[in-house]
């Protein structure tokens, strides 16, 4: 199972702080496409991804166990 | 020591500059970021932050071995805060030392603007007329391959 974190503007979208799904086998870029559609996130070309607390590109593949998370484009500071 | 922070209290700035002082160095920058009240015209009431608190904490101690590989002898510490801040709170303190002044300044600009770039902390501004999550400045700014790339990192 992999756990999916939501923030900012996505978090509202999505109406919770994190979902658990299987995504173990697909590219970050699959996933990302799966749930735009699902969940109608917005602005998603803006979005990182990062895996275990790194960046990931899209292509990268999501192994069971990994957490995933949506990164907004920042704005600390 | 944490060198690297994130924090829901207030922040002790002298804490922080405390924490670069060393024998070896001749200059100490501090930079105090607060939240204003108008941008572009536009009054905020006040502030939340929000962050992915335990990425942020990796990537600010990222930057802070940037710093140390990039200017010889340099010493950084960050403590940035999140929640509710009202206007003129204190949201970061950056504190660099290095042995001369000029690479104390130029080390501490480049945490602040890295900052920007690959922490994952997050503003929502509020307003007497509505609230919004802020992204980088005017959202122009589109990700192909889903990561920063090294341009973006290195800019």
């Amino acid at each position: 199972m992999n756990k999916v974190l939501f923030f900012a503007h996505l978090r509202d979208a999505v109406g919770k702080e994190l979902i658990e799904i299987n995504a173990s086998g697909k590219t970050v870029g699959e996933l990302k496409e799966e749930l735009t559609e699902k969940y109608h996130l917005p602005r998603m070309e803006t979005v990182m991804t990062a895996i275990n607390e790194e960046f990931a590109s899209n292509d990268e593949v999501i192994q069971d166990g990994d957490e995933i998370a949506f990164i907004p484009p920042v704005s600390g500071g | 020591m944490k060198f690297f922070e994130i924090t829901k209290e207030p922040i002790n700035i002298q804490e922080v500059i405390d924490k670069v002082v060393q024998r070896e160095a001749g200059a100490i920058t501090t930079f105090i970021g607060t939240v204003r009240e108008l941008t572009h015209g536009k009054r905020t009431l006040f502030l939340v932050y929000e962050a992915y608190e335990s990425m942020a904490v990796k990537k600010l101690e990222q930057i802070g071995r940037e710093i140390e590989e990039r200017w010889q002898g340099s010493k950084v510490a960050i403590t940035h805060r999140v929640g509710r801040l009202d206007i003129t709170d204190v949201a970061v303190v950056i504190a660099v030392s290095t042995p001369h002044r000029a690479d104390a300044y130029e080390a501490n600009r480049y945490a602040i603007e890295r900052i920007k770039e690959i922490v994952p902390i997050w503003k929502k501004e509020h307003w007497e007329d509505g609230e919004e999550w802020i992204g980088n400045q005017l959202e122009t700014k589109a990700y192909p391959s889903g990561k920063p790339e090294e341009d973006d990192l290195h800019e």
